[in-house]
């Protein structure tokens, strides 16, 4: 058998060559070979195009093979799925299947057997986007009214994206008898849309606009604001056309300048002089070192050189500039205004309308959006700065190996991974897992490190600092300094969508969800346990609490190895939705300090406003100038110190003795 | 207390000791290595530093070079920009190397630059980069914007009909300079300036939610969006996260990127993978060209690094620039910096895509563009592929550089103003 | 005067002779002045090291004698160095403007123009920014060295101490601050060039016949000068009665606020001094490095500072100048790639990966055991045993050195 196929190769291959030969006088061997059926002679004779096909050029192909009868849709699904192949020697299109070595073969149009092919004698043919989204549009007509629903969802896909006039009137047709309540919906919404985009009749545009009331479906805002395009344009006489706001030059808005301007741009007055061009001309007139008798030296000032240019211009070696008088006639001459591009003042006066009630209602709607973007960061930064307040509120230590845990909980979870490869399970070991983990790596830091240090919170900085940088090290040599994946669950794959405007990524709520599950566990801890108790005591008053039977020592090691779990589990959180790299917990050191200094230390509802704080403080400086999120931090950082003048103990600070430190 | 005197002369005799060792030299050409090895750049950098280094191997097995065997000098500038200039002047004036393979950044480039210059250096330079430079002591062999972000920005006009661009890009200078240069080419092309969306974030930025939302929210007006990403290193991990968590796909709003190649993507898992099938990255190479010589480069460099390695496209310029170095120290006989200089310009060598790469006279190579779709499995899908582009060291779309040529084989001159018909400077802007 | 201020404190004639020696002696070995042992690139960073010695021995000041452990000298270390590296930059373009220009000579507009073009093109510009409107003037630049960052040390201090942040708090404001210049300093918007910064700052306008081989050793004198100046200085301010209200204030500010002096006045004006010695080593340092980038004043590098007068000994001023000397050439020397590996027979230990591991633990160990850093070996060659007081507390912050420093 396999030596069959290999002979069948091989004959094949040598065939190949001669057909090349033998293509000049005769018509293609798929053309000759292929029934009367109009698809096959239409796929010969585009060969060349549907083989390295451009968005530019291939539309005129797919509508010739659109028309070319029955199997033209199964082959441009074929084509986009790039399923195609074409043969080398004599540019032969077939479905091509990868087959061992090479490509097993298939007729284009019936998808009979058409033997195998080694792997260099074909080139797979690969549409790009542009082309797949065209062919999309081309089939949209035989996928309206198909009995299977993915493909009439994709025929309404590729409708939002390529509708054009052309699918008014099959879309309008294939409504009556759709079966399916959800897709007849969207048909009915779509058929809206492009009666607004395409349709020819005023009134049925303006009903279909004012049948969408206040949507806030960004498809519609996309429908309505191309027909309040305007361009601006400047009249002699009144303004013709459907005529959107006539402009006085010198108003706010638009200046004199902009008027001129828009007049030479129309050809409508001559430019005015520049400063190069001046330049330019005194340049082409110097004679024995001198332009119109001024020498070059004293050229170097505007004034000396405005006067040579006069001097040349009454010589009449160069043309007059136009002076500011004759800018200020042309400008008054002429009447300025924007012109919609849509010429129907019903339609446009209806989108304008339709628009200005969305409007208020998206900007609402945008406000929700930052909002809850903003909790989902306070939410990453109370995860991540709930364990370094832990430990300093208890033994006002600020751990700068903070970070490096968090790190630590994240490559927790990659490790995780890399032995259970189901991402639930997975997700549910790592996270115990990499507490455990944290915890222990606390402890230990603890008993070696902060006990000897107790007293010298400063020198307690500096080591942990130290202990960061070779923990960083560390991670980078057993891990390389590469971005390791880490991968949520596919249940935590997507966002929850209000609508267009307003969303959130799953990974986002769990990350929340989580903020809230350890903040009540925290908060359960505190109060309701001995060892919550005990905590609480050794934070008011070491020395008292010690006195009262309550071991210091160990509640100090606790603490320190609970907040710096809480860190490991903060990692796993971060690691879902950003980067896994070693510097991961250090990207977001600072603003967990920042939160903490912010909230105040010492108490959980202090990290909650702290993190609140800089994370909404961090998304609203982020909506004023949304080009610069860098500009966002700086901000958000000189405001915190502006913010320590007026309360040095942070929001929430300790009252009484406590605070006395 | 006298101690410290005694300290410190110590010091100073040791390092008189060190100094006289390296003066030393043996019967070998050597070769510099100036890559990152630790630092934020390590993660990119490392990568260059194996292949150079595999590339040393293979030529002295195959007999070095004139005769003489060739040794690698590596040293670690730390992705510390000062720190750059330093090594640069210590591999030249006290390890007297021939030639240097190095840097990443523009900025770490620009650090070096004044010492190649003073010193009379040679630096082969791998990465692309945002032009408006040309030095007599640098060969480019990354690609230019002409080479990789024009033609893109082209694909997007042309072929997915992008009418309205949001440009993203992490905070320095080559998405700056490019992203300017694409803003004047865009409104050459009759893009308003008001459809033209910018964003600057910092290295490493991982909270990506408002910017989706911003880019998401620019279809309003009903043209289509396409995003040019500059954005550096692994803060693109968590872009491409939320944007796949955001539910947008390669048709809706296309995403071509400039910095992310096959390494970048082995960050993220294969459930996210799957949702970024389709979008795009524009390079001069892809693991997945096929080419016999790609395939043998592919082999040694997993039979050297491991299996689970891949090959991106400054290893592909590394590739060019140090064979072409090759032939040109055998064709001019020599080491010596202007000799080289000489020979290299108009050097041919087959690149790893199956066309030829060019030495031109401005220091830059001719190179193919490839622009790949995002696959599955952390690859790229070649959909287009242009002949070899000549790189063009100062961009034409912008006013200042578009009347500067450079030529160093008749004009002598990488800054000449072709209007004023004068060499604006010899010495490179740094 | 003169001469009981020095046999009050002989660590100064002994560490400016030594500084002198080790001027002397690299200058004869130099490749510009003498036998061409020790290349132009090792006086460089010769050169570059006695500037990060001016800034610990500013940030021993602060920290050692005021007990205010600030995170943020490097930002007045990197201002200094904007401000010189902006003349040196605009100086020298308009020299390479100057020298290209044909046709008309330029009004003063154009001529700024072309710099800022040449300057800015890199970045996508070609505007001369507001901040700049001085570079073109060396005087103005150079007042500016010190203005800006002692403007900023007082603001900066005026608020913090006022508001009678302390400890932790305070430390933790300094590196936010630090962090939000460099940040600052990183967008293209602030008009410094961004994440390019300013480079080629070793070419020194005017002085290119001298040749970077001449022009490194110059910079090594200038640098031993101010090291030299600024040592003196600080061991006149630690000395007297200043410095013991100093070292009162560190071991315990209540008290001494009780006792009437103004704390917040002393701080204030120690912690403004120190950015000003910080801002003067910056600008010496920079035209030493060729490039300065916002990255240069990033928090970790302030940390660095702490870690290098720690590892010399904090509460002693050559101390400080030690250990940024120690560790800055021995992490230079380790991260170079020369160092050779250590073979342990199953693993080699590869110095450029290890080093900062290295690093970090041997930081943790000197905290932990030896509080006086390096300089307490000094103290075991010389004999000198710090007082045992067993029960007292001791360690720096408790001023166990009191007594000590008292005689000195």
């Amino acid at each position: 058998m396999r030596r069959l196929l290999l002979a069948l190769a091989a004959s094949l291959a040598l065939s190949a060559p001669l057909c090349a030969q033998d293509a000049p006088s005769e018509p293609s061997p798929v053309a000759a070979e292929a029934p009367a059926s109009g698809l096959a002679a239409v796929i010969a004779e585009h060969k060349a195009d549907i083989a390295k096909p451009s968005r530019q050029s291939i539309a005129p192909v797919i509508a010739a093979l659109g028309k070319a009868g029955p199997g033209a849709p199964d082959f441009l699904e074929a084509w986009a799925d790039k399923a195609l192949g074409s043969r080398k020697s004599d540019g032969a299109i077939f479905r091509v299947k990868k087959a061992g070595a090479g490509y097993a073969l298939f007729d284009p149009v019936t998808g009979a057997d058409a033997g195998e092919a080694p792997r260099a004698e074909i080139s797979e043919i690969k549409p790009n986007a542009g082309v797949r989204g065209l062919i999309a549009a081309a089939l949209i007509r035989f996928q309206l009214s198909d009995p299977d629903i993915a493909k009439r969802q994709a025929a309404l896909t590729a409708l939002s994206r390529d509708g054009g006039p052309q699918h008014l009137e099959p879309l309008a047709a294939a409504i009556a008898d759709e079966p399916d309540p959800a897709i007849r919906a969207q048909k009915e919404r779509m058929l809206g849309l492009l009666t607004i985009r395409f349709g020819t009749d005023p009134a049925a545009r303006v009903a279909a606009i004012e049948g969408f009331g206040a949507d806030l479906g960004l498809d519609f805002r996309a429908a309505l604001n191309p027909l309040l395009a305007t361009k601006r344009q400047a009249f002699n006489a009144a303004p013709e056309g459907n005529v959107a706001a006539e402009l006085r030059p010198g108003k706010p808005g638009f200046s004199a300048e902009e008027a001129y301007d828009l007049l030479v741009a129309e050809g409508r007055a001559p430019a005015r002089l520049t400063r190069a061009d001046l330049r330019a001309a005194l340049e082409a007139h110097i004679e024995n070192g001198a332009v119109a008798g001024i020498p070059l030296a004293d050229l170097d000032t505007p004034a000396r050189r405005d006067a040579a240019y006069t001097a040349l211009e009454g010589a009449g070696a160069v043309p007059a500039a136009a002076t500011d008088d004759e800018v200020a006639q042309s400008v008054a001459a002429h009447r300025y205004a924007d012109i919609y591009a849509e010429p129907d003042a019903a339609v446009t006066a209806a989108a304008a309308s339709a628009l200005k009630s969305v409007s208020l209602k998206v900007d609402a709607m945008h406000g929700a959006d930052l909002a809850l973007d903003a909790l989902s960061l306070a939410s990453i930064y109370f995860l991540a700065a709930i364990g370094l307040a832990v430990t300093f509120g208890v033994m006002r230590v600020i751990n700068m190996a903070h970070g490096e845990f968090i790190t630590m909980g994240a490559y927790t979870g990659y490790v995780v991974q890399q032995h259970i490869s189901d991402y639930t399970i997975s997700i549910l070991v790592a996270l115990p897992l990499a507490f455990a983990v944290t915890f222990a790596a606390g402890v230990a830091m603890e008993r070696l490190v902060i006990r000897h240090l107790l007293r010298r919170p400063l020198e307690t900085l500096l080591a942990t600092f130290g202990i960061s940088i070779a923990l960083q090290q560390l991670f980078k040599n057993i891990f390389g300094t590469q971005a390791r994946p880490l991968t949520a669950p596919e249940w935590l794959d997507g966002a929850w969508v209000l609508n267009d405007i307003v969303g959130i990524s799953y990974i986002r709520i769990a990350i929340f969800v989580l903020a809230l599950v350890f903040l009540g566990l925290f908060l359960f801890v505190m109060n309701r346990t001995r060892l919550g108790l005990e905590v609480r005591a050794v934070t008011q008053n070491p020395s008292m609490a010690a006195s009262m039977g309550i071991n210091p020592d160990r509640i100090n090691m606790l603490t320190f190895g609970l907040g710096s779990g809480i860190a490991g589990i903060a990692g796993v959180a971060i690691g879902l939705f950003a980067k896994v790299t070693s510097e991961l917990g250090a990207d977001y050191i600072v603003q967990s300090f920042m939160t903490v200094v912010v909230g105040g230390v010492g108490n959980i509802w202090g990290t909650l406003a702290g993190a609140a704080l800089v994370g909404g403080l961090q998304k609203g400086i982020e909506a004023l100038n949304p080009s610069n999120t860098l500009a966002a931090q700086t901000y958000m950082i000189l405001f915190i110190i502006v913010f320590i003048q007026f309360r040095p103990r942070g929001i929430i600070a300790l009252k009484g003795r406590a605070a006395g430190d | 207390m006298t101690g410290i005197g005694k300290l410190l002369s110590g010091a100073a005799l040791g390092l008189v000791l060190t100094a006289g060792m390296a003066m030393a030299e043996g019967d070998t050409i050597k070769v510099g290595v100036l890559h990152s090895l630790s630092g934020t750049m390590a993660i990119s950098e490392t990568t260059l530093k194996d292949t150079v280094l595999m590339l040393i191997d293979e030529q002295n097995a195959k007999g070095g070079v004139l005769g003489k065997k060739l040794e690698a000098v590596v040293v670690d500038p730390a992705s510390d920009w000062p720190l750059f200039a330093e090594k640069a002047r210590e591999l030249i004036s006290v390890d007297k190397v021939d030639v240097i393979f190095g840097c990443w950044t523009s900025v770490s480039r620009k650090s070096v630059l004044p010492v190649l210059e003073e010193l009379n250096g040679l630096l082969f330079y791998p990465v692309q980069y945002e032009g408006e430079e040309s030095s007599y002591n640098v060969f480019y062999t990354g690609a230019a914007p002409n080479q990789q972000a024009i033609p893109a920005v082209d694909y997007f006009l042309d072929e997915l009909g992008v009418q309205k661009f949001a440009l993203l890009g992490t905070d320095y200078v080559y998405p700056r300079t490019t992203n300017n240069i694409l803003e004047a080419y865009l409104q050459s092309k009759g893009i308003a300036k008001e459809d033209i969306f910018v964003n600057y974030t910092p290295f490493g930025h991982s909270d990506w939610s408002k910017i989706v939302a911003d880019v998401k929210a620019l279809g309003a007006d009903g043209k289509k969006v396409g995003v040019i990403s500059t954005i550096n290193g692994d803060a693109n991990i968590g872009f491409y996260k939320e944007l796949a968590a955001s539910g947008i796909t390669a048709e809706d709003i296309p995403v071509v990127a400039f910095s992310v190649g096959e390494e970048e993507l082995s960050g993220l898992g294969e459930g996210d993978l799957k949702n970024l099938v389709g979008q795009l990255a524009a390079w001069n190479y892809f693991e997945s060209a096929e080419s016999p010589a790609n395939e043998e480069f592919i082999k040694a460099w997993k039979a050297r690094m491991g299996e689970n390695k891949v090959t991106n496209d400054p290893m592909e310029a590394t590739y060019i620039g140090f064979n072409m170095w090759v032939n040109a120290v055998e064709k001019a006989g020599s080491t010596g910096t202007d000799a080289v200089e000489a020979a290299m310009i108009g050097q041919d060598f087959p690149n790893l895509t199956g066309s030829t790469a060019t030495m031109l006279p401005n220091h830059h190579l001719t190179k193919p563009v490839l622009i790949g779709e995002i696959k599955e499995d952390g690859q790229f899908d070649i959909i287009s592929q242009t002949d070899p582009v000549p790189g063009d060291a100062w961009t034409d779309y912008l006013p200042e550089s578009a009347v500067l040529e450079s030529d160093w084989k008749d004009l002598h001159c990488g800054m000449y103003n072709t209007e004023t018909k004068t060499c604006v400077q010899l010495k490179s802007n740094y | 005067m003169t001469q009981g201020f020095l046999s009050r404190n002989p660590s100064v004639l002994i560490f400016l002779l030594a500084l002198s020696i080790f001027t002397l002696v690299v200058t004869v070995l130099s490749n510009a002045y003498g036998l061409d042992l020790v290349s132009t690139s090792m006086v460089k960073t010769l050169g570059k090291t006695l500037c990060l010695c001016l800034i610990a021995l500013a940030m021993d000041l602060v920290w050692g004698y005021m007990g205010i452990l600030s995170l943020g000298h490097f930002a007045f270390f990197g201002l200094g160095g904007y401000m010189v590296g902006m003349w040196l930059m605009y100086a020298r373009t308009r020299d390479i403007v100057l020298s290209s220009a044909a046709g008309l000579p330029m009004t003063p507009q154009e001529l700024n123009d072309a710099i800022a073009t040449q300057i800015f093109g890199v970045v996508g510009t070609s505007e001369m920014p507001a901040v700049w409107a001085f570079a073109g003037s060396l005087p103005a630049q150079l007042a500016l060295v010190l203005i800006v960052p002692g403007l900023l040390a007082l603001v900066f201090g005026w608020l913090a101490f006022r508001a009678r942040v302390t400890g932790v708090y305070l430390s933790i404001l300094t590196q936010a601050m630090t962090l939000a210049l460099a940040l600052y300093l990183f967008q293209n918007d602030s008009g410094l060039r961004g994440n390019n910064g300013l480079s080629g700052l070793q070419n020194i306008p005017g002085l290119a016949w001298a040749g970077q081989d001449r022009l490194s050793v110059w910079f090594l004198w200038a640098s031993a000068l101010a090291l030299g100046l600024g040592y003196l200085a600080a061991t006149f301010i630690v000395s007297g009665k200043f410095g013991s209200v100093m070292r009162a204030i560190r071991d315990d500010e209540a008290r001494v606020r009780f006792l009437g002096y103004p704390v917040e006045g002393y701080k204030l004006f120690v912690f403004t001094l120190t950015a000003l010695i910080a801002a003067i080593a910056g600008a010496l340092y920079y035209p030493q490095a060729g490039i300065i980038n916002p990255a240069e004043i990033a928090p970790i590098a302030s940390i660095y500072l702490a870690v290098w007068v720690a590892i010399g000994g904090r509460g002693r001023l050559w101390g400080a100048v030690l250990g940024a000397a120690f560790v800055s050439l021995v992490s230079t020397w380790f991260t170079g790639g020369r160092a050779p590996d250590l073979n342990l027979g199953f693993y080699i230990v590869k110095w450029v990966d290890w080093w900062q591991v290295l690093l970090g633990l041997s930081f943790v160990l000197v905290t932990l055991f030896a509080p006086k850093g390096l300089s307490g070996l000094v103290d075991l060659l010389t004999g000198l045993r710090p007082p045992s007081r067993r029960g007292a507390p001791l360690g720096p912050n408790e001023g166990a050195l009191q007594e000590r420093e008292a005689q000195e």
